[in-house]
């Protein structure tokens, strides 16, 4: 049977990914897919990381603009090493 | 091998205006919330009829009675809806609403309880709802093309799961059924918010494109800066959207939008509850972002199947259109499959992918209009919540 990938990507300029698998943990070799062209990569899973939510698919500092779907979608507030998961904790959107 | 959609066919009613529908539907509609007792009174003497109380309809005016009105006539003129009996209290604006369903030629008699109390009105009422009930239950379905299908849409609870599988599966549908001449309906003026820049982008006009940004706008100088304390954080994306992992309103906006597909352009865009008006094609409506206030709205406008991606699983559904749940979360099937017609969690493993889910779509609106009911309908979800712009005076 394919193995099913743990991380959907959705573009190749993203800097996150999702998480598309129940109960992730942390030391996971995920397999990585870009869903837009179907290529696919590998990256551990720094942290147990629930289904739905984004991992920084390399090492993001406070300040940087947070890509997917190809387009900005806000900024790191916070700092989050490659692997590791990137939500309200260490980002927000730009707009307020 | 893609699928021809041009020659498909759905069995429904064809209306007396010519539009179709894939209900039958005998309403009673109350004008106004203090009318509500008649007309729940009336549905439960006549079996096959359906009250649809509301909390509304009482010292409105401008815009706000304008909305209320256009509701209540869209919602007794949709084709989902065989005919009509409308109780209010006083009879002018009985009338209205009588005299407004009457322009699609179906059956509508209005009663009114001043002058006789709720007793007397149920009595006559009842025997109208009964006559109306015995010649719906006689109209036959007919073929009619795929092309002539009404098909709204709006997602909810939408996590990250919505934009990768769900939404792109509504917006695959579009690309596919749009060209054959169907009309479509995406709203939600506040979720765009963070890709209004790419909604703009979308429209078939400068015109379309200058519609949607004069509302977008209105919504942000009129609601968000007149109301805001802070921000929209506390609302927008909401606390289940964040739970599922969306983290900003720009995200959440992305992932909607791909509810319109990849090459599916709006040719308008249009007020609350207003009926598109430049032929078939996809169309941008003014709606608040809740999901069954804009699902009644797009119902009210004659949209007569609704397709509601969901990520962590919203349960909506209509008292007239049968609302379509579509959810790629394993989660949420795990958890609560009883909501949800179309399963397309097979796009997340990648053993699906989005034109075989748009097709699995299409084949649920097929089965829906030939009489399945949805989720929503067998679990007896019948939400009817009003849009109100501003307080009654």
């Amino acid at each position: 049977m394919k193995e099913v990938p743990h991380l959907l990507v959705h573009d190749a300029t993203d800097n996150v990914g999702v998480v598309v698998v129940e109960d992730l943990k942390a030391g996971t070799d995920m397999l990585c897919v870009i869903t837009h062209d179907n290529s696919d990569f590998r990256l551990t899973a720094e942290q147990d990381i629930p289904i739905g939510h984004k991992v920084a698919l390399k090492d993001l500092k406070a300040g940087d603009t947070l890509m997917k779907y190809g387009e900005d979608i806000g900024k790191m507030i916070g700092d989050a090493t490659k692997g590791h998961h990137v939500h309200t904790h260490n980002a927000k959107t730009k707009r307020w | 091998m893609s699928i021809d959609y041009s020659k498909e066919t759905v069995n429904a009613w064809r209306r007396e205006n010519g539009r179709v529908g894939v209900r039958n539907h005998v309403l009673i509609l109350p004008v106004d919330d203090i009318s509500n007792a008649a007309c729940e009174a009336v549905a439960n003497n006549i079996s096959g009829t359906l009250a649809i109380p509301h909390a509304y309809g009482r010292l409105q005016f401008g815009e706000d009675l304008d909305l209320h009105f256009r509701t209540m006539i869209g919602t007794g003129s949709n084709p989902n809806v065989a005919a009509v009996v409308v109780i209010g209290i006083e009879p002018e604006w009985t009338k209205v609403i009588v005299d407004g369903i009457a322009k699609t030629g179906k059956p509508v008699t209005g009663f009114s309880i001043e002058q006789k109390g709720d007793l007397e009105t149920i009595r006559q009422a009842s025997w109208k709802a009964k006559e109306y009930v015995h010649w719906a239950s006689e109209l036959q379905r007919e073929e009619c093309s795929i092309s002539e299908l009404w098909v709204s849409t709006k997602c909810g609870e939408s996590d990250t799961t919505t934009g990768l599988s769900s939404c792109p599966t509504v917006g695959n549908m579009y690309d596919k059924l749009l060209p054959h001449g169907i009309y479509g309906c995406f709203g939600e003026t506040s979720e765009i918010t963070g890709a209004e820049h790419i909604c703009e982008k979308r429209a078939a006009t400068p015109e379309a494109a200058e519609a949607f940004m004069k509302i977008w706008k209105a919504y942000q100088d009129d609601v968000i800066f007149a109301h805001q304390t802070d921000d929209l954080s506390d609302s927008q994306p909401t606390k289940g959207n964040i739970l599922g992992g969306l983290t900003t309103i720009e995200e959440k906006a992305l992932g909607n939008l791909e509810k319109i597909g990849r090459e599916s352009k709006y040719i308008d865009a249009m007020g609350p509850a207003v009926s598109p008006e430049k032929g078939p094609g996809l169309y941008f409506m003014d709606t608040s972002s809740a999901a069954a206030e804009c699902v009644v709205l797009m119902a009210a406008a004659g949209y007569v199947i609704h397709t509601f991606p969901t990520g962590q699983g919203n349960v909506v559904g209509n008292p007239i259109v049968p609302v379509i749940k579509i959810s790629g979360n394993p989660r949420t099937l795990r958890t609560m499959s009883e909501h949800i017609d179309v399963d397309v969690t097979g796009v997340l493993t990648r053993e699906q992918t989005i034109d075989q889910a748009g097709d699995a779509l299409i084949e649920m609106i097929k089965r829906t209009a030939n009489g399945r009911n949805t989720a929503a309908e067998a679990l007896g979800h019948r939400e009817f919540s009003m849009t109100k712009l501003y307080r009654s005076a």
